[in-house]
């Protein structure tokens, strides 16, 4: 955390995010854009202004893979990329890791990832995987099989309690996860044992696979529900980085803290909002074009 | 070889086809909906589509209550999480009371290229081990489309492993419950193969014959029961010894079914299996996958020399890509 960066430093980072992963969406032939669109200022705030993480020890370049986790592979290398483990530092685990490319992109906006990492992404060998596993770049804990690291980070917490660790443990999840029964467990247990250093960002974009999610599997309203689960919870506008961050800095009294982040998935390209699948983008003819008028840029910037 | 057809989403005009007209059967929906190739018969009968979200576990028991009703549910999502989310579920809920729930799960093995966390490499061992649960690994369109017709009667629990998207037809005819297609006689050595395994490792086969190896090939779709007459011949003739590829772990799937056959039944023929070992896999496309894993057709050829101690001068292409060969094109949306 670098304690001087303000709403305009993330606002920068986001529209970086957002660009990025739009020509990367376009060069690549699909992606999963929208995901970056609504947590593009909530990545950037937890990067610039939330967490309190060391300089990476990760490579700039991204290593190639070279094994899964076993006897003399230790798992979790990916975790490198948010700084050295420490008593006073936070931790960062990603829960929805079909969010990977929208936080490879913020790696590289706050410096923590070369900035061409996006050419090994879904490449054959290498480890910026498509649904990041724990060695992808930022990645602490393997959770595509949605709704898991909730409970890991509760464990973590629960560690870091006993040592009496100062650093807190931030889980970002999306929306969808909330009908998974393993987070209404997880979010009994870590009242039950008062982590107040445990804290979760939630992705509110109201979009899952099959479509807006109150069409899919109502899962509002969630301030109600979670807080009627013994937590500390505060709805804000998900785009508005100071919003954003005041939560983060009140006393906790005891309870683990849940921000909802109220985000929209086409935000910064209104040409995606008629989109019928906002899960994953691959561009029609002539949408691409769309999307990068959305951002003022052109085609030669798509093609560059 | 002939040109292979080349078969578009075979699972989605099927499913409807099948449940059109078969009021009782539901179809059963974890927020993959298009992933899954059941948008179709979500548009033609929205009424029986029940949507049930990220909400696996539920879904089982919900799965269960309908069928107690006298309702055909059809539970549809990726194969992983069919299997590992909801596996007590599936257990407690359906399998021990017998209950006819059709389980559908898309993306076996290595096809997927969501990395490790969507990656089924033990749901045949996982269901194998379940009582009462009958286990069906799809290898090509034609049984795609034929199994659901083929598992209609059962009279209880079906795990089906399903293929998407652009599917090679290697087949004719339907599927058969139990039975499995001899491809190949040959009485030196026998390969099983099952799933994708089956289109990657005809070339191979073809070509050690062209060398005059007596190769028989059996492609397995049943694997449980495991009761074929057919493939304990085919294993008795294999003079030289059997190979089994699977898009699984070697563990709990068909090179295990293979050796417990031989155990019981006395055959002393050596048994090369070739799967995953042991091990996690990662994210890739699948003609990498294949490679990195030692299961393409250059692979089958390695076994078959090292199993016979002879050498065949083979070149075969790179995994996946003769025509037979499985789909390389990039899924969307995980
Ligand atoms: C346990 C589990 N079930 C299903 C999936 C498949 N899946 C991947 S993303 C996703 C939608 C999750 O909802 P959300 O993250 O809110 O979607 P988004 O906002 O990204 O559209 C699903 C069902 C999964 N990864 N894990
Ligand atoms: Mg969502």
């Amino acid at each position: 955390m670098s304690v001087q960066a303000t709403k305009a430093d993330v606002d920068r980072v986001a529209a970086a995010i957002r660009r990025r992963v739009l020509l990367h969406t376009i060069e690549n032939n699909g992606g999963y854009l929208c995901q970056a669109c609504s947590s593009a200022e909530t990545l950037a705030t937890l990067y610039l202004r939330v967490m309190h993480l060391g300089p990476s020890v990760g490579p700039l370049i991204p290593r190639e893979f070279d094994g899964v986790p076993g006897p003399g592979w230790p798992a979790g290398s990916g975790a490198a990329y948010n700084g050295e483990r420490g008593p006073d530092n936070d931790r960062f685990l990603l829960s929805c890791t079909h969010y990977s490319l929208g936080l490879y992109a913020a790696l590289i906006e706050v410096g923590r990832l070369d900035e061409h990492a996006l050419d090994h992404y879904d490449r054959d060998g290498s480890t910026v995987e498509q649904i990041g596993a724990e060695h992808s770049p930022g990645i602490e804990v393997t959770t595509g099989s949605l709704a898991q690291a909730l409970s890991i980070g509760l464990g973590i917490a629960l560690a870091r309690q006993e040592r009496g660790d100062r650093g807190r443990v931030w889980v970002y999840m999306s929306d969808g996860e909330l009908q998974e029964g393993q987070t209404w467990e997880a979010l009994s247990l870590a009242a039950h044992h008062g982590l107040d250093h445990l804290g979760v960002y939630l992705d509110a974009n109201g979009s899952q696979c099959d479509g807006p999610i109150y069409a899919v599997h109502e899962v509002e309203p969630i301030a109600e529900r979670v807080r009627s689960f013994g937590w500390k919870v505060h709805e804000v506008d998900g785009h508005d980085s100071d919003a954003l961050v005041a939560p983060a800095l009140e006393p906790s009294h005891g309870k683990p803290l849940f921000v909802i982040a109220r985000t929209c998935s086409w935000r910064g390209i209104p040409s995606l909002e008629s989109r019928a699948n906002k899960h994953y983008v691959r561009f029609r003819p002539g949408e691409a074009e769309l999307a990068l008028r959305d951002l003022r840029l052109s085609a030669e910037d798509a093609r560059s | 070889m002939s040109a292979i057809e080349q078969v578009s989403r075979p699972y989605a005009a099927s499913f409807v086809e099948f449940a059109r007209n078969r009021r009782e059967v539901l179809c059963l929906s974890a927020d993959l909906t298009n992933s899954v190739e059941i948008d179709d018969f979500k548009k033609v009968c929205p009424d029986r589509f029940i949507s049930c979200g990220l909400s696996e576990q539920a879904m089982m028991g919900v799965a269960g209550g309908l069928a107690r009703e006298g309702l055909l549910p059809y539970v549809h999502t990726f194969a992983v999480f069919v299997t590992r989310r909801p596996y007590d579920q599936v257990a407690m809920s359906i399998a021990y009371p017998n209950l006819r729930v059709h389980l559908m799960g898309f993306l076996p093995g290595l096809t997927t290229p969501g990395g490790v966390t969507h990656q089924a490499i033990d749901d045949i061992a996982l269901m194998r081990v379940l009582p009462n649960m009958t286990v069906v690994d799809c290898g090509d369109a034609t049984d795609v489309e034929s199994v659901l017709d083929a598992t209609e009667d059962v009279d209880g629990p079906v795990y089906c492993r399903i293929l998407r998207g652009r599917v090679p037809r290697l087949f004719r005819e339907p599927l058969e419950l139990g039975r499995a297609r001899v491809l190949e006689s040959g009485d030196d050595v026998c390969l099983f193969t099952s799933s994708v395994c089956t289109g990657e490792a005809m070339p191979a086969v073809a070509a050690l014959r062209a060398k005059g190896l007596s190769i028989g090939h059996v492609h397995v779709s049943t694997l449980k029961p495991f009761t074929d007459p057919a493939v304990l011949e085919a294993v008795g003739a294999a003079r030289r010894g059997v190979i089994s590829l699977e898009n699984h772990l070697v563990t709990g799937g068909l090179g295990s079914s293979l050796a417990e056959l031989m155990a019981e039944q006395a055959i002393g023929h050596r048994l090369v299996r070739m799967g995953l070992y042991d091990t996690y896999a990662h994210g890739g496309s699948l003609p990498y996958l294949l490679e990195y894993y030692g299961l393409s057709a250059r692979h089958v050829v390695d076994a078959v020399e090292r199993l016979t101690g002879e050498r065949f001068g083979i070149e075969l292409e790179r995994a996946a890509e003769s025509e037979g060969a499985p789909s390389t094109e990039k899924a969307e949306a995980l």
